[in-house]
């Protein structure tokens, strides 16, 4: 017999998609949560939208250092004989 | 002009620290080098402005060097860098700022309530060859100063850097279960703040909302 998934509401889908995004929901509310995104536009959205932030700026060209920020910094310790 | 050394490739850390306290001085540039990127962003997540970060992460890395008698082997060394620079960038916010400001800060402190998520009906994926482009970096950054501050350092940490949820909780000094709950919010808000005018998709019928996305 296949077990029964107990809907669960928006709100509580909302309140765990970031460890739903981090693998770290157990394996029951994980198959609750799936069945309603089935069926959820909305909380869909959300999740692909968060998945996608995650994605971007885990990704290291999203952020970068200053030009010449590495430069400025060996010139600083190396003045200080920190640096070779 | 200074020619800055190559990264080492294969480097034995925990040697190199030894040989730093023993004296060899000179060794410190190479110790730090592969934290440039984490330590500015540790930096920037908390000051919010790249000229005063960049030298927030002079300063963290100047105090390392000092401190580095007290560093503890069994700690992770990129951790404690990370935990200076969290420090340095929060004396320097509270100098900045006023102290009425600051109060009001802190008072707010673990109150979130739950956060509703905006209805798009659909956003479509910003793909990651976009990153090329310097108006979808601004986006992001704009995006990223308008978290509340203890939302964005969490984010930073734990999605910019990677680190882990228990990594972001010491350097923090907040318990796992906070880093969860800002994370929450923090991934909900970024989404929000990102996904209108970029998003084309949205199947909304308001034509307003037939925005371009520029790539």
């Amino acid at each position: 017999m296949k077990a029964r998934i107990i809907e669960i509401s928006c709100l509580e889908v909302w309140r765990e998609i970031s460890n739903y995004l981090d693998q770290s929901v157990d394996p029951e509310l994980r198959a609750r949560m799936e069945e309603h995104l089935k069926h959820c536009n909305h909380c869909a959205a959300v999740l692909k939208g968060a998945r996608n932030v995650v994605t971007l700026v885990g990704d290291g060209r999203s952020f970068e250092l200053p030009a010449g920020f590495g430069q400025r910094l060996y010139a600083k310790l190396k003045s200080q004989g920190k640096a070779k | 002009m200074l020619t800055v050394p190559q990264p080492q490739v294969e480097r034995n850390e925990a040697g190199l620290i030894e040989r730093i306290r023993q004296g060899e001085s000179e060794l410190f540039y190479l110790l730090i080098q592969p934290y440039e990127r984490s330590v500015f962003m540790a930096a920037l997540s908390i000051v919010q402005n790249e000229a005063d970060a960049e030298e927030v992460a002079q300063e963290a890395m100047l105090k390392a060097f000092a401190n580095l008698k007290q560093f503890r082997s069994e700690a992770k060394f990129s951790t404690w860098l990370v935990q200076i620079t969290i420090n340095e960038a929060r004396m320097r916010r509270r100098k900045d700022r006023k102290a009425l400001y600051d109060s009001i800060d802190e008072g707010k402190k673990d109150e979130e309530g739950d956060y509703i998520p905006v209805d798009f009906a659909d956003w479509r994926e910003i793909p990651s060859e976009a990153l090329e482009r310097e108006q979808l970096k601004r986006a992001l950054a704009k995006a990223l100063a308008s978290l509340a501050d203890k939302y964005r350092e969490v984010f930073v940490l734990r999605d910019v850097q990677r680190l882990s949820i228990a990594e972001t909780a010491q350097i923090l000094g907040i318990t796992e279960a906070s880093v969860k709950t800002r994370l929450l919010r923090a991934r909900l808000q970024m989404r929000d703040a990102l996904a209108p005018g970029y998003d084309g998709a949205w199947t909304n019928d308001n034509p307003q909302y037939k925005k371009v996305r520029p790539w």
